[in-house]
């Protein structure tokens, strides 16, 4: 046959650590995020927000607005030539508000003028007249029918029910909690940003736009501005992060507004203030659950009962409550369960997806309670979850069988596996200690505790919807060149996309093209799902091209294509002597093949939550080792270790940057995160009272990847956006319980939770 | 609008006698955050950062340091200036970010007056002197004169804060700040503690948990008559503790969004009772 | 109201060069006139308030918050954004693959290590540990830390963040 075959990684294909191609941009600051944008003659755009959480709206007088020199343009709900509202699942977002304001932040107004400085005075010059009313705000006394409807469409946004097997059944041994999730923010570093460029005729429309899903966008901005979808294009720009906070619409219609109403490009960005109020955050949510189990350890019935708060707006709430619910008995067998999940609209700020997507507050109560039922079981934190760890072909107590590979066990032991870190030195530097250079403790100060967390996460979208994913392939002289609307928000799906490609047809040029509604949606960058499905999309339409050049070859040299393969570089006939490059193969000529990928079709749930309802499923598990200063609750998180369920492993570097991202972002929630509202109100809309994790919070990672190819990933690769920071939140709780015997039922975990 | 860039500190008095509405600006951590939220929008602005007086330091013949205005907070981190004034060493190491200690000064902190001003509660603790200068005259006011309350102090609008002058105690001295992240926190609680062994005292001086910073004098006496502050043994745990208790009685927290009082009352008591058991460790 | 927004002139030197600013308001940041004023996007923005570390840039030798800098203040400083820093820095090669010489040894080693995710927190990642190894050469696992804990990344959770200082932290010695 043919020679040694060079080393795969060398030719970053498919399971190499190729390196980002957009790299070298974004290390010397070249590389254009979307705030970055300028154009000759633009204008730029600012928004008018309600104080207030809750106020009826008298009037709205723009003149003196529109008086001021440098203003070009000032519009409200009036304005709005289309649909009035918007929305990802239900349109009940207003594009301006026009009656009532629902939320602090809440759109009023916007104006566009030739610098930020005289936007902002024109904003001042706006003048509302509020009816001030009182906010509804807690989502218990929002659900009554007896309480005031803060919306036409009702308070109760969704309620689904799961009764699974015998709801009567019961067992020995009972452990319950009321668990509290607080508002996390997914704090994207790069703030909302967008550029607008008008149609010379006005009746279209260019937007430029770091968002998460183009075409979804489209859709939504088509439909306000009254034009064909075809008329709106989008062009994706550079993204700094998103972790599910430009699903929604924020800027994008507004901007698209103002620069079709002055016929200018139109710049609209955000601070860091204004973005905590113009996007979705992480539903806070109230968790009651219930384990009956034998005195085995033996789970025999979940009772849950979940309410999250989804604020002003719908958003994705109804999906985020159906994560929530339908995984609640984590990654564990359970044969009975009675669940009840609400979502419920208040006047908070409107909340939808942020990496976990519902999983996060489910994760946290069913592992909180599997630690006390290990305690009640006389088991130690391992073996209660070994007892009771999924299997493939076990059920969801939704009936569905979880057909996706499913390791639990193994990822629990080759957690078990890691070694634990080294205890504390007693003349350990500072910075080790919990308050770090505060310097508040000293060593005898300090506990250790360590604490577990597994969790399950379905992949993909859910309850039927068909999140299918386009990509084009086109392949010429000795060039593969990719299109697809895929969103790249750091994840690294354009550094994964050639190397799929590298690894079908052979090449090593790959060029990118413009992410752009020109060529069919991706769907969202989120779910854990583009590895899968762009991934599988970008394969589709590769292999395709392959097929046809394979044709091409063996016609011209009278092969049966049947028998073609490509060997690295080159083409080979697996059972003849010929070879060819892939290169002159490709010489004057150009294949090119679109393909959409599918994947499974799922279905609702009915009115027993039952019904396969989702794609598919990944796995983790977490220890967390953190020290605890006992007496004045400060806590420093020491190592994670983790073993993640991640099917293939297609890129090590992108792959242990996800991880480890995420199991900060999970580190986050369990210990500084936390949007802290005051009777509607916002209080800490800022990175001074926003705390996230610095360099100096992270603990030390140790991650194993469990490869178990799943069968029915189109790589092998399961998504592994979200698992890690889904019971990292735990464990890292568990951890802190451990340390200080507090029944810690919340989080974040705030100081005085530990010591008073 | 005008910027002045003086280069002495003449210049800079004379510029604001001439407009006396002029805001001074030295590192800009503060200022710079009101004027980018739209907070302020200063006419004239005064910049001091080029004047070199501002930005040095001396050991004085009294036994006392003197360390100008404009000395950031990075250099107060390390060398001669940590062996003299190790407290204030330890407490410019918490200050913000390195990008902010390197800009940062304790001008600043005194110009902004915050009880959550990192430096503050070093300046208490020691008993520090604040120099003053206008176009007319030169002046020291004690720095427990000069903190009025919630970002007030006693400057004069003609004024500019000069230096700082921090005498050197014979004794150990130490400083611990609270907060919930390990690094970048605006203090939850903090706390200087000094000894004096030639007076036989101990001061502490609390930061974030009143209008200004509190000199918990009541709990300093009964310490000192407790406990011989130049023993070479260390202090009894329930003496060290009943310290902490009485700091606790002196400090006036407020509930906000980044703490309770309780929690804040419960952490000076702990800081204290730490800080005096590091002083006199067993 | 006719009120004009600014009319300052003044120049800054940026980069080893002189760069005029015309026609701005004197409250404007030096993160607002790099990026808006002088065609130097480099810096970001994420917070205007110091807490994030995206706006760093040395100026006269110190890494600062851009965004905490009044320009017109800034008259007569040496400023060096990311732009400038492959003018006064090694360009070794940190692993085999060079990736192209445009780079610092410490820009190529945020690729290389997988320290760059969305990018938004790189420049000023960048410029801060520059400005830590100009100072610092071997430093400690903790002193790396506690350098660039103004810098908030919230893609990769610091770790190949770690790895790539640890890299060129390496290949200088060894090359020393």
């Amino acid at each position: 046959m043919s020679a040694i075959k060079q080393d795969i990684r060398t030719r970053d294909t498919l399971g190499a650590s190729a390196l980002r191609p957009d790299g070298v941009a974004k290390v010397t600051g070249s590389f254009s995020f979307s705030s970055d944008m300028w154009a000759e003659n633009m204008l730029w755009g600012a928004t008018l927000r309600s104080p207030h959480p809750y106020a009826r709206i008298i009037s709205i007088d723009t003149t003196d607005a529109l008086l001021i020199s440098g203003v070009s343009a000032v519009l409200t709900a009036q304005d709005v030539p289309g649909k009035a509202t918007y929305g990802l699942i239900s349109a009940d977002q207003p594009v301006f508000a026009s009656e009532f304001v629902r939320y602090m932040g809440e759109p009023v107004a916007v104006v566009a003028a030739d610098h930020p400085e005289t936007c902002r005075r024109a904003l001042a010059a706006i003048i509302v007249h509020y009816e001030v009313l009182t906010p509804v705000v807690d989502p218990e006394l929002a659900m009554l029918s007896t309480t005031e409807q803060i919306h036409p469409d009702g308070n109760l946004i969704r309620h689904q029910r799961i009764v699974h097997g015998d709801p009567h059944a019961s067992a020995e041994i009972t452990v319950e909690g009321n668990y509290t999730i607080g508002m996390q923010d997914q704090a994207f570093l790069g703030l909302e940003a967008a550029m607008a460029f008008p149609d010379s005729g006005g009746n279209g429309v260019e937007l430029h736009i770091a968002t998460q899903w183009l075409h979804e966008d489209r859709g939504q901005i088509a439909a306000c501005l009254a034009l064909p979808e075809e008329n709106v294009r989008l062009v994706l720009g550079g993204v700094g992060g998103a972790f599910g906070a430009r699903e929604d619409i924020s800027l994008q219609v507004h901007c698209c507004l103002l620069a079709l109403r002055t016929g200018k490009p139109i710049k609209m960005q955000y601070s860091r203030e204004e973005s905590f109020f113009g996007h979705v955050h992480r539903h806070p949510a109230k968790i009651w659950m219930k384990h009956h189990a034998t005195k085995d350890g033996k789970i025999v019935k979940i009772e849950s009962r979940m309410v999250f708060d989804g604020g002003a707006y719908t958003s994705t709430s109804p999906a985020v409550l159906i994560n929530g619910i339908t995984h609640t008995q984590g990654p564990y067998q359970c044969d009975n369960a009675v669940v009840d999940g609400f979502a419920v609209r208040t006047n908070n700020p409107p909340c939808g997806a942020m990496r976990g997507f519902g999983v996060v507050q489910a994760c946290f109560a069913h592992e909180s309670q599997m630690d006390l039922l290990a305690e009640a079981c006389g088991l130690s934190a391992v073996d209660i979850r070994l007892e009771n760890a999924m299997r493939t072909g076990d059920k969801l107590i939704t009936g569905q069988v979880v057909e996706s590979v499913a390791p639990v066990e193994r990822c629990i032991r080759e957690t078990n596996a890691i070694p634990m870190p080294d205890p504390l030195a007693s003349n350990a530097n500072v910075l080790e200690f919990p308050g770090g250079s505060g310097r508040t403790a000293d060593r005898h100060n300090i506990i250790r505790g360590v604490g577990w967390g597994v969790s399950i996460k379905n992949l993909m979208y859910s309850e039927g919807f068909d999140d299918y994913a386009t990509a084009r392939c086109t392949l010429s002289n000795g060039v593969a060149s990719l299109k697809f609307a895929t969103s790249e928000v750091g994840q690294g799906f354009v550094t994964l996309a050639p190397q799929i490609a590298r690894s079908v047809l052979g090449v090593d040029d790959v060029v990118l093209e413009t992410s752009d509604t020109q060529i069919g949606s991706a769907g969202s960058t989120s779910a854990s799902r583009q590895t899968w499905m762009s991934g599988g999309a970008v394969d589709g339409a590769c292999r395709l091209v392959r097929e046809r050049l394979f044709e091409h070859v063996g016609k011209l040299h009278n092969i049966d294509p049947i028998r073609l393969m490509v060997e690295n570089t080159d083409i080979i006939d697996t059972v003849g002597t010929f070879r060819i490059s892939v290169a002159e193969a490709t010489q004057g000529i150009t294949l090119s093949e679109t393909f959409e990928h599918h994947h499974r079709k799922t279905e609702d749930l009915d009115e027993n939550g039952q019904g396969n309802c989702h794609v598919a499923f990944a796995f983790v598990a977490h220890r967390a080792v953190v020290d605890v200063d006992v007496e004045l609750g400060l806590v420093k998180v020491v190592q994670i270790a983790t073993a993640q369920d991640v099917g293939r492993v297609l890129n090590p570097l992108s792959a242990i940057g996800q991880l480890e991202g995420g199991i900060a972002q999970g580190l986050g929630l369990a210990v500084m995160e936390e949007i802290i509202m005051d009777n509607g109100r916002v209080k800490n809309p800022s990175f001074t009272d926003y705390l996230l994790p610095t360099a100096l919070d992270a603990p030390r990672v140790v991650a194993v990847m469990i490869e178990e190819p799943e069968p029915q990933a189109p790589l092998g690769a399961k998504g592994i956006g979200e698992p890690p920071c889904i019971s990292v939140t735990p464990a890292i709780v568990a951890a802190i319980r451990a340390a200080t015997g507090k029944a810690l039922l919340r989080v974040p975990v705030r100081p005085q939770d530990i010591c008073l | 609008m005008t910027v002045a860039l003086p280069l002495t500190i003449r210049e800079a008095v004379l510029a604001l006698s001439n407009t006396p509405d002029a805001r001074l600006i030295q590192g800009g951590t503060d200022m710079m955050v009101e004027i980018n939220f739209n907070h302020l929008k200063p006419n004239n602005i005064i910049a001091l950062r080029r004047i070199q007086e501002l930005r040095t330091w001396q050991k004085n013949a009294d036994g006392t340091v003197t360390i100008g205005a404009g000395v950031p907070y990075q250099e107060m981190e390390s060398g001669e200036l940590k062996q003299l004034v190790p407290a204030l060493a330890e407490a410019a190491r918490t200050v913000g970010s390195p990008q902010i200690r390197a800009a940062g000064t304790l001008g600043g902190n005194l110009g902004t007056c915050s009880p959550a001003g990192d430096g503050l509660p070093v300046l208490f603790a020691l008993d520090a002197v604040v120099h003053l200068q206008s176009h007319e005259a030169l002046r020291q006011i004690s720095i427990h004169e000069f903190m009025l309350g919630v970002k007030r102090n006693a400057r004069n609008a003609n004024e500019i804060i000069t230096a700082v002058t921090i005498p050197l105690l014979n004794g150990w001295q130490g400083y611990a700040k609270v907060g919930v992240r390990n690094a970048m926190v605006i203090s939850v609680a903090s706390a200087c503690l000094a000894i004096d062994k030639s007076t036989n005292s101990v001061r502490i001086g609390l930061g974030a948990v009143g209008p200004t910073i509190i000199r918990c004098r009541d709990a300093e006496s009964w310490l000192s008559q407790q406990f011989d502050f130049s023993s070479t043994t260390g202090i009894d745990g329930a003496v060290a503790k009943e310290f902490g208790r009485r700091v606790t009685l002196e400090s006036k927290p407020i509930d906000d969004h980044r703490s309770t009082a309780e929690y804040r009352r419960h952490a000076v008591g702990v800081l204290a009772q730490r800080l005096i058991t590091r002083a006199y460790p067993s | 109201m006719n009120e004009t927004i600014g009319n300052e002139m003044y120049s800054l030197h940026i980069n080893g060069q002189d760069r005029p600013v015309v026609d701005a308001w004197v409250g404007e940041s030096l993160l607002y006139v790099l990026r808006e004023r002088l065609g130097l996007p480099g810096a970001k923005g994420a917070c205007e308030q110091g807490e994030c570390g995206s706006c760093t840039v040395l100026m006269d030798g110190d890494a600062v918050c851009s965004c905490l800098v009044m320009a017109a203040t800034a008259v007569g400083s040496d400023i060096v954004t990311v732009e400038g820093l492959i003018e006064q820095n090694p360009t070794m090669a940190v692993t085999a693959q060079a990736i192209t010489s445009q780079v610092t040894d410490v820009q190529q080693a945020f690729i290389t290590e997988g320290g760059v995710q969305c990018g938004f927190c790189t420049p000023g990642l960048i410029v801060a540990v520059h400005h830590l190894l100009d100072k610092n050469p071997n430093p400690t696992e903790l002193e790396v830390k506690e350098s660039i804990s103004g810098n908030i990344c919230r893609c990769t959770g610091y770790g190949r963040i770690f790895a790539a200082v640890e890299a060129v932290v390496q290949v200088r010695k060894a090359n020393s």
